[in-house]
């Protein structure tokens, strides 16, 4: 089934849809243009203008609903940008409004526990100003009817999540951190930034409607390579391979900034990139392939590294990479595999939240140590934590009837059907999971206690535990929700397309119990090696396999070799030709024009009478000038 | 013929925003005779605003009214599309100049004194201003809304002298550095009183040529007359040069960064907009419509002049020291850029998108030129507003704010997008491409690379050099100043990022073309 036709849409809460993205724009202008006046109540106007986006965005999802599914893609022009050319606009369908939903509603929950979270921090007005800035400019990247509305959002988001991650500047590594993320990023939006000229040149027009228009056209079209490029945006912005280092660094940011931008929302844009570009990929199968490709090497390598992480958040952000290389399978895949994409996208989005403000409370509770050697039995210190952080685990291990298991389920079907050796490899990495995730539990709440002299651990505050009990109850029942009854496949088709035949929920499909055996059997060598038996407070030294994993597989060090140490190169060559060769043209250019400029400054003597005569030369040449011309 | 003279017939409701200035004006001077010196200013600065207000308001009335179609008072003045645009236009600018105006001890205390002289000394400390500035500006600013309206080369002559003639004493008017104000004052007076006989020699041509200074019977004599056509090319020529003097074309631009550097800088500020946009509508008016049949033979000479103007602001600009004298060079260098679209003519579908495209350009080249004066009239030291650029170095350590909202007003200039600027330069340059202008497009786009140079200078100087020990510091801006700033700062970013309401109104004023 193909996508249906965008209809213009005025009037009502869709029309008045930017208010999402002018009232989080508005708190941050406020914020960070009214200084220290608003240190008082920046954290509450902050959360105010979450929360209201997020009602917007419900009362339009509401009104979307009452139309037909066959009208629920609704464009809402804002204004011509450059006149036949750009129109400015917003897309209100299926798609965009459950990312709308997601991140307003999680990104709220975020917002009133970073209130509890940044008590303490003397720049809480300030971390409260980026939140709304990066909520904003999601929203704008999700909302935008064009690839240039996307862009724009794409680099606010990038802005915000620099920002964030070098929150705390005065500590070098979340400097470098962010330093990192921002030039990791540049390649990924050069990337898509060609990708969009590309898109212009072909089609000329950035909308989704005119490029679906040029599509339906025909002509000759350089798919693939658009594809491709886009997809290298897709791979910095959603830290899939080979541009997946600066995710993990990116933990340098405070916790409820991993929760919201590094593992529910900003990473997973490269999926709905991918799948909003669909049109595109579903044209190529070469592009195709690469995407799925890319998202199994993902899944494999983020779980790989989750396994020997002792950093209880590096471990997180290695599962986050994991996850999103199954949103990416899944939406190379095509529409079979789209609406799996979106729904394990948004149950990610609230059980990874869920572990990450978990694991915010347990950093909290121990004076901000993240090591999980310096853990242990802290399920009866902390319950509230430790419950909701095990419904998470539970979740996205894959146990049956959570959220985890109804869509990660759904992937690795689809996967295993549309090609068997990534299929199978997904499973795979299902099993990993199912080992490092329960690594991460055994090591953290249960156990002896390993915890340094001075801590003194204790439940969090009502203001943090509530956004982890919400956000718990959604990762327990959001998967049942969407994907039974292929609720969710149904409900995305005006926006994505669906597959003639819709897909039958097996429980017990060979496949399935596979995945299960595999997920029991990697827990199961979890609980020997960290649940039942002795944690060491240092880590050992372990195999040449286990330091592979802890070393990021080497991911930093093949940048090094293979870009960062040519590139230095590169540099050097490059100023020493800019210095000899185009400087040298270019300062005599300038010193040129310089030179002419300092020579016909004499002409300006200030004697009026030169002045004078000036303007009566001039007028004589304008009189000759004329009669030569009209006499021509 | 039996002696009586018939009266004409006046339509004041079309006219009625420049009888309000003017009407403002002439109470203004009552003011100064009668009411005591401590009450002046109180009672002048209601009066302009009020006056300023009411008149845009009335041409906000016309045009909720409807356009006129045909020019009133018997055919003198043409009250149409483009003139309540500009209008507008005029209108706003002068009022925010107003403020500048008002704000600050910017006018000497006794202009009559001998700079330096003990009863300069003695003004001072009585607290003595020179409270006629406000009805100068008035007249000023009469002058202005009538000039780009004038269907009739004589009335376009007074409006010239009108505009003018209180510029010229305004000019001379500084506080500080009075001898160069003085110098500035007189400078401008005898080349402006130069460029204004060559203006009215022109038309005493034209007049020998056409029988007529009504611009519309000009028009219609073009084809009509054979044989006069030496009258006919000098009077144009004249007319032409008196003109460009008062845009500051090239070669006729040499007055204007003396002028604009002597200048107290909210006068600057009126000049460098109100001034630049009514003469553009003037120019606008004599080319297209008495000379319109004629552009085969003007928009050759009009390419000269343009490339001209464009090199010779640019070029000149980056040597330049001291930040009024640069902006000067750069008002030059827009002028420049705006005759781009002056000569981009051929069909009406053609002429509409020209004529909008410059009157857009001059709305968002008015608000950023306000702008940037403004800030200018903040940046002092001992001796008064800090003009030299090695001053402004630091600044932005210093000021951030201050020196960031200059930098963005740099950048309009310079024509970066999302700001007002670059959607002017798009306009002009994307209808002087379709109106077959595009070696002079070229020319434009190198140039403004060339403006570009200078003004990120500034910015680089205001930021990344470190200020200097004795270095200027900026005032606190009174609310005044810091409203004209905003208002700028503002219009620059709607119009970069929003520029479609503007455009519009742009192009339903430009649609019906000047009337006849």
């Amino acid at each position: 089934m193909e996508p249906a036709e965008i209809i213009q849409h005025s009037g009502g809460v869709i029309g008045a849809s930017w208010l999402m993205i002018a009232l989080p724009l508005l708190g941050a202008a406020i914020l960070l243009l009214g200084g220290r006046r608003t240190d008082r109540f920046g954290h509450l106007l902050g959360v105010a203008m979450s929360v209201a986006a997020f009602v917007v965005a419900a009362l339009a999802f509401f009104q979307l609903l009452g139309f037909a599914p066959g009208e629920r893609r609704r464009g809402v022009s804002l204004y011509d940008l450059i006149p036949g050319i750009t129109k400015i606009g917003l897309l209100v369908d299926p798609l965009s409004i459950s990312f709308c939903l997601l991140i307003t509603f999680v990104g709220s929950l975020i917002h009133i526990y970073s209130i509890g979270y940044m008590a303490h921090d003397p720049a809480r007005r300030r971390f409260f100003a980026y939140l709304n800035l990066f909520v904003a400019a999601m929203l704008l990247l999700v909302l935008a009817d064009n690839y240039l509305g996307l862009y724009v959002g794409w680099e606010g988001v990038g802005l915000a999540s620099y920002l964030l991650i070098g929150f705390w500047q005065h500590k070098p590594s979340a400097a470098t951190a962010a330093k990192k993320a921002f030039i990791v990023n540049r390649v990924g939006d050069f990337g898509l930034a060609i990708g969009i000229f590309t898109i212009f040149a072909t089609f000329h027009s950035v909308s989704y409607a005119g490029v679906a228009d040029g599509i339906a056209k025909g002509g000759s079209i350089p798919f693939t390579a658009i594809g491709l490029l886009l997809l290298l945006g897709a791979c910095g912005k959603s830290a899939q391979l080979p541009l997946q280092s600066w995710l993990l660094d990116a933990m340098e940011g405070p916790t409820p900034v991993s929760a919201l931008i590094h593992a529910a929302t900003m990473v997973t844009a490269g999926v709905y990139l991918v799948v909003r570009s669909g049109p595109i990929f579903q044209a190529t199968d070469t592009a195709q392939l690469v995407v799925t490709i890319v998202g199994v090497a993902t899944l494999l390598a983020g779980a790989i590294i989750g396994t020997a992480k002792d950093d209880i958040k590096k471990a997180l952000a290695g599962s986050t990479m994991s996850q999103i290389g199954y949103m990416m399978l899944a939406a190379g895949i095509g529409p079979a595999g789209y609406a799996f994409a979106i729904a394990h996208l948004i149950t990610h989005g609230f059980f990874k939240a869920d572990m990450f403000l978990g694991a915010g409370s347990v950093m909290h509770a121990m004076n901000d140590e993240v090591d999980m050697r310096k853990y242990g039995g802290l399920r009866k210190l902390m319950p509230i934590t430790f419950v909701t952080f095990f419904i998470g685990y539970l979740a996205i291990i894959g146990f049956p009837l959570l959220s985890g298991y109804f869509t990660k389920d759904g992937i690795i079907e689809t996967a295993v059907e549309h090609n068997a050796i990534l299929g199978w490899l997904a499973v795979l990495g299902a099993g990993i999971t199912g080992f490092y995730m329960s690594r991460l539990v055994f090591m953290t709440f249960f156990g002896k206690k390993r915890w340094e002299a001075d801590a003194h651990p204790h439940e969090s505050p009502a203001v943090m535990t509530w956004p982890l009990i919400i956000l718990s109850v959604g990762a327990v029942v959001l998967g049942a929700f969407l994907v039974l009854g292929n609720r969710f496949m149904i409900f995305l088709a005006p926006a994505v397309g669906r597959p003639e035949e819709l897909p039958s929920f097996a429980p017990f499909s060979p496949t399935g119990l596979v995945t299960l055996a595999l997920v029991a059997v990697g827990a199961g060598f979890a609980w020997v090696r960290y649940g039942s038996a002795e944690v060491p407070a240092v880590a050992p030294r372990g195999s040449f396999l286990t330091t592979f994993a802890r070393r990021d597989l080497y991911g930093d060090a093949l940048n090094e070799a293979l870009f960062m140490r040519p590139g230095q190169w590169l540099t050097r060559l490059a100023v020493f030709f800019d210095n000899r060769g185009i400087d040298g043209l270019v300062n005599s250019l300038a010193a040129l024009i310089g030179g002419t400029s300092g020579r016909m400054r004499k002409v300006q003597t200030g004697f009026v009478r030169s002045y004078a005569l000036s303007i009566f030369v001039g007028a004589a040449v304008l009189v000759g000038a004329w009669f030569v011309v009209g006499n021509l | 013929m039996n002696g009586n003279i018939p009266a004409p017939t006046i339509e004041y409701a079309q006219l009625a925003p420049m009888l309000v200035v003017f009407g403002a004006a002439i109470v203004g001077v009552l003011v100064e005779a009668f009411a005591p010196r401590y009450l002046r200013s109180a009672i002048h600065l209601p009066i302009t605003l009020l006056s300023l207000a009411a008149a845009f308001g009335l041409t906000i009335w016309q045009v909720v009214k409807g356009v006129p179609t045909k020019a009133a008072a018997m055919g003198a003045v043409a009250v149409d599309g483009p003139s309540l645009f500009i209008w507008g236009t005029i209108l706003v600018l002068a009022f925010v100049s107003v403020l500048l105006i008002n704000d600050e001890d910017h006018f000497v205390a006794a202009a009559a004194a001998v700079p330096g002289s003990a009863e300069e000394e003695q003004a001072l400390h009585a607290g003595a201003g020179h409270t006629e500035v406000y009805p100068l500006v008035l007249f000023a600013v009469g002058g202005m809304l009538l000039f780009p309206a004038a269907n009739d080369l004589l009335v376009m002559f007074v409006a010239l002298e009108v505009m003018s003639l209180p510029l010229y004493l305004l000019c001379g008017l500084a506080r500080r550095r009075r001898l160069l104000s003085q110098e500035a004052a007189v400078k401008y007076f005898l080349l402006g009183a130069f460029s204004s006989a060559f203006f009215l020699y022109g038309t005493a041509l034209l007049y020998g040529y056409a029988g007529s200074v009504d611009l519309a019977k000009i028009s219609t004599a073009l084809g009509a007359v054979g044989g006069q056509d030496t009258l006919l090319y000098v009077g144009a020529a004249m007319l032409g040069v008196g003109l460009l003097f008062k845009i500051g074309g090239a070669p006729f631009q040499a007055w204007k960064p003396d002028v604009y550097q002597g200048s107290p800088t909210p006068i600057t500020a009126l000049m460098a907009s109100g001034t630049l946009v009514a003469a553009f509508g003037a120019l606008l008016r004599v080319f297209w419509v008495a000379l319109g049949g004629l552009d085969w033979d003007w928009s050759p000479v009009l390419w000269g002049v343009a490339i001209l103007t464009m090199i010779v602001g640019a070029v000149l600009a980056i040597t330049q020291t001291d930040i009024k004298r640069m902006l000067a060079y750069s008002s030059i260098a827009h002028g420049g850029f705006l005759l781009v679209g002056v000569v981009a003519t051929g069909t009406a579908a053609q002429n509409s998108a020209s004529l909008s495209a410059i009157l857009f350009y001059l709305v968002a080249y008015g608000f950023t030129t306000v702008g940037a004066f403004a800030i200018v009239t903040m940046v002092r030291d001992a001796g008064g507003e800090a003009w030299h650029l090695s001053r402004w170095a630091g600044l932005g350590k210093r000021s951030p704010l201050l020196a960031g909202t200059f930098a963005f007003f740099l950048l309009a200039f310079a024509g970066i997008p999302l700001t007002s600027g670059f959607f002017g330069k798009y306009a002009v340059f994307q209808a002087a491409v379709s109106g077959g202008a595009l070696p002079l497009v070229i020319v434009g786009v190198v140039t403004s690379a060339v403006a570009a140079f200078f003004y990120v200078r500034v910015i680089v100087l205001m930021f990344f050099s470190d200020p200097a020990a004795d270095g200027p510091s900026v005032v606190l801006p009174s609310r005044g100043t810091a409203l004209v700033v905003g208002v700028a700062a503002l219009a620059t970013v709607f119009l970069g990022v929003f520029p479609q309401p503007v455009l519009d109104l742009a192009q339903n004023a430009a649609h019906s073309l000047f009337v006849r």
